[in-house]
């Protein structure tokens, strides 16, 4: 009993801490977000607001839903997403007083264009281009075998490869789903020949690339501007007045200048915005172990608090399991069909229930961690032999005494092998948190994913396998300490 | 089992009528037997015949299709079942043992639940230990670390923990080598007799059941075949099957050729 006492104390000190929020920015997981996000923040901190800046969410709709439950108060987007994407009743052309109407009664504010028009386009090397004479999307129609490149993005959106392939009636049929910051390697490494890309990405010049003329104008305009809530122009007047200060002054130039410094020079996002707004960045202070040591405290906070939620339903779920074996064939069923749903689906569907940042991430570690301890705790129990079952019966002990001090402590093997195994695939998965708003290791594997850093990739990977193999290695000690010594000896014949 | 103000009875265990089967396959069949208190009673017969079936009745282990148990001359309920089996030892074939807990911790799970202190169970075990010829230091080793002889030494101490007024026996002496099987039915007569309590006691060896209990009862396919001392058994048998069962127990001799 001891034991036990002491281990929950232990995991009741890692839990979390919280603290109160500033105003909450968000960012989508690419360069040119991420620096908008840095821009707001410290254009906030010049008007004397308190912010943070939750960056790398994920895509548009993680961002949506976010700015909608009030999880940030702010995000920068572009007005083609939101005609095409986030309200589909408008016209794909509106302009930003109509949808300023439009996005009112949600109680989401729109600032004016920041400046610059970020859209998509099509482009390709320009030495095959060139060979292959073709400088408009409608020079690709001859040319059915030539391989695309595209966005995971901008293969689902209705504004993007669907629409556009209807409208130019492209043959191409081999196209092929690639995140975007790898597929300018793609290109240049020639394994595809084209690749949609953003009008204002800083590699186009720095791979020699030809951007496809839109001679049909399929793309539409995708002004950058600011989403907020409405609810600050009463909670922090400020923010609201500094954001709509930004309107109209970072050109389309002035944009790839600052995404070619983060994404060709390898400048921190901060000190580029910084730059452009001329304050002073944030001291870094942050060394790299300091880094890593708050990322490992919000990694092992999400693997624990997850864990140990599914420890007190899991093995409940597993003893009702082995006692009523029908009921416990449908409950074991279940959480075998939480257990197909890919991580990323996982993750997003729990941002409408707990909004973004940890909590959802610890629900959807939370239900991957049922199915082995369910199914293990279940296992345990059923293979206790029927005579020693009947053995406790026969002592007269009532049936919560025999699961206590026989049936429990002779399954607990099997039941910590379950822990384990839930535990080491939450640490791989809690990575994909980061997506969310979440943190943890997974946080500079996005980055590096982003900016193509593999040290930075490095950063999150090397510390998430070391975490696993901890992990693994804790649970054996724990089995070994927990289990019984009569239950580790062979039995003498 | 004090109930000798009203209605007095005699038996401590009954069966009416009793018939129990598990889907196709019979394992009693009508069968009605009464155990009086104080006896020492051997179920005999072969594997299938029904005598494990009937112990397991008598401590509600399983529950009759047909007809009544009665315990202290009471039909037993499901409501006193777990009195019934703390006043009522239990010994199966290979002991029973719980594999996480030590000899003493084997002892001491069902009286450490009633609130017995740790003294009192290690002192019980203690005298449990002289009562079946165990040696002390036995006590603190596991299940796994046990001879054969040992583990069911402390399978009948843990049956006797709370000095239970009946003993039931399954088998208890089946998995021994013989030299230990000898010493121990030397070691179970003298305990019996030394207790006087209701005994009842399954075997498929003649011999065994003759030497532990004053009386036999044959049973064969889910019936009591025979009920009577081994004497009416060998001599006056009411079917071929006795005389069949009986001689079946081979004496110590060469194979003729």
């Amino acid at each position: 009993m001891k034991r036990w006492i002491v281990l929950a104390l232990a995991c009741l000190a890692i839990s979390p801490v919280w603290s109160a929020a500033p105003v909450r920015i968000g960012s989508k997981a690419f360069t040119e977000s991420v620096i908008l996000g840095e821009v707001a923040r410290l254009a906030a901190r010049q008007a004397g607001v308190a912010a943070e800046h939750k960056r790398e969410l994920g895509g548009t709709s993680i961002l949506w839903s976010a700015l909608q439950h009030g999880d940030i108060d702010a995000y920068p987007e572009y007005t083609g997403t939101i005609t095409h994407e986030l309200l589909k009743n408008l016209a794909p052309d509106a302009d930003i007083p109509t949808l300023r109407a439009a996005l009112k009664p949600l109680g989401i504010g729109i600032t004016d264009s920041l400046g610059f028009n970020d859209t998509y386009a099509i482009g390709m090397r320009e030495d095959r281009a060139a060979q292959l004479g073709i400088s408009r999307i409608s020079d690709l129609l001859p040319h059915p075998d030539l391989r695309l490149g595209l966005s995971n993005e901008f293969m689902d959106r209705s504004d993007g490869w669907p629409g556009l392939r209807q409208r130019y009636g492209l043959p191409q049929t081999q196209v092929r789903g690639l995140d975007h910051a790898l597929s300018y390697r793609a290109l240049a490494s020639n394994a595809v020949d084209a690749i949609d890309l953003y009008s204002t990405d800083a590699e186009i010049p720095y791979y020699h690339l030809r951007t496809l003329d839109d001679d049909r104008h399929y793309f539409p305009h995708y002004d950058a501007i600011f989403l907020y809530r409405l609810s600050l122009e009463q909670s922090s007047p400020e923010f609201v007045k500094a954001l709509q200060a930004l309107s109209g002054r970072i050109g389309e130039d002035a944009m790839r200048q600052m995404n070619a410094m983060v994404k060709l020079h390898g400048e921190k996002e901060t000190v580029v915005a910084a730059a452009f707004l001329g304050v002073q960045p944030d001291s870094d202070g942050a060394s790299f172990w300091s880094r890593l040591l708050q990322r490992t405290v919000e990694h092992l906070r999400l693997v624990l608090v997850s864990l140990i939620a599914a420890v007190l339903l899991a093995v409940p779920l597993g003893v009702f399991a082995a006692r009523s074996r029908r009921l416990g064939q449908i409950v074991m069923a279940l959480t075998g069909v939480l257990q197909t749903i890919p991580s990323l689906a996982m993750f997003v569907f729990m941002i409408p229930l707990f909004g973004i940042g940890t909590w959802p991430a610890v629900a959807a570690l939370f239900l991957y961690s049922l199915l082995p301890i369910v199914r293990n705790t279940y296992t345990g129990l059923v293979g206790i032999p029927p005579d020693l079952r009947e053995s406790a019966a026969a002592l007269g002990l009532p049936r919560g005494v025999r699961l206590r001090r026989v049936e429990l402590p002779m399954a607990l093997r099997s039941i910590l092998a379950g822990v384990k195994t839930a535990a080491v695939i939450n640490v791989g998965t809690a990575t994909l948190g980061a997506l969310i708003g979440a943190g943890g290791y997974g946080q500079p594997i996005v980055t590096g994913i982003r900016l193509d850093d593999i040290g930075l990739i490095l950063e999150g990977a090397i510390p998430a396998a070391l975490m696993a193999l901890a992990v693994q290695g804790l649970f054996e000690g724990i089995e070994h300490w927990l289990t019984p010594r009569g239950m580790r000896l062979e039995a003498r014949q | 089992m004090q109930n000798a103000s009203n209605a007095p009875t005699e038996a401590a265990f009954e069966v009416n009528r009793v018939s129990k089967r598990y889907g196709s396959i019979v394992a009693l069949d009508d069968v009605s037997l009464s155990f009086p208190r104080g006896s020492t009673t051997a179920l005999i017969g072969s594997s299938g015949s029904g005598k494990s079936t009937l112990l397991r009745l008598l401590l509600g282990l399983e529950w009759p299709d047909r007809g009544e148990v009665k315990v202290d001359g009471h039909v037993l309920e499901k409501a006193q079942v777990l009195a019934l089996r703390r006043r009522t030892g239990y010994v199966i074939q290979d002991g029973g043992l719980f594999p996480h807990l030590t000899a003493l911790g084997n002892l001491g799970l069902l009286p450490y639940h009633l609130g017995w202190s740790r003294d009192r169970i290690r002192s019980r075990a203690e005298e449990l230990a002289a009562l079946t010829d165990l040696a002390q230091d036995v006590l603190e080793r596991y299940p796994a670390e046990l001879s054969g002889g040992q583990r069911q030494r402390v399978a009948l101490m843990r049956g006797l923990m709370l000095n239970p007024d009946a003993l039931l026996l399954d088998e208890p002496l089946g998995a021994l080598d013989p030299i230990v099987r000898h010493e121990l039915q030397d070691q179970l007569k003298s305990i019996f007799d030394q207790l006087g309590k209701t005994v009842i006691v399954v075997t498929h060896d003649v011999a065994e059941a003759a030497w532990l209990a004053d009386r036999l009862v044959l049973m064969r396919n889910g019936k009591v075949v025979q009920d009577g001392r081994l004497e009416d058994l060998q001599q006056r048998p009411v079917d071929p099957f006795v005389t069949h069962f009986v001689q079946a127990q081979r004496t110590l001799q060469r194979p003729s050729a």
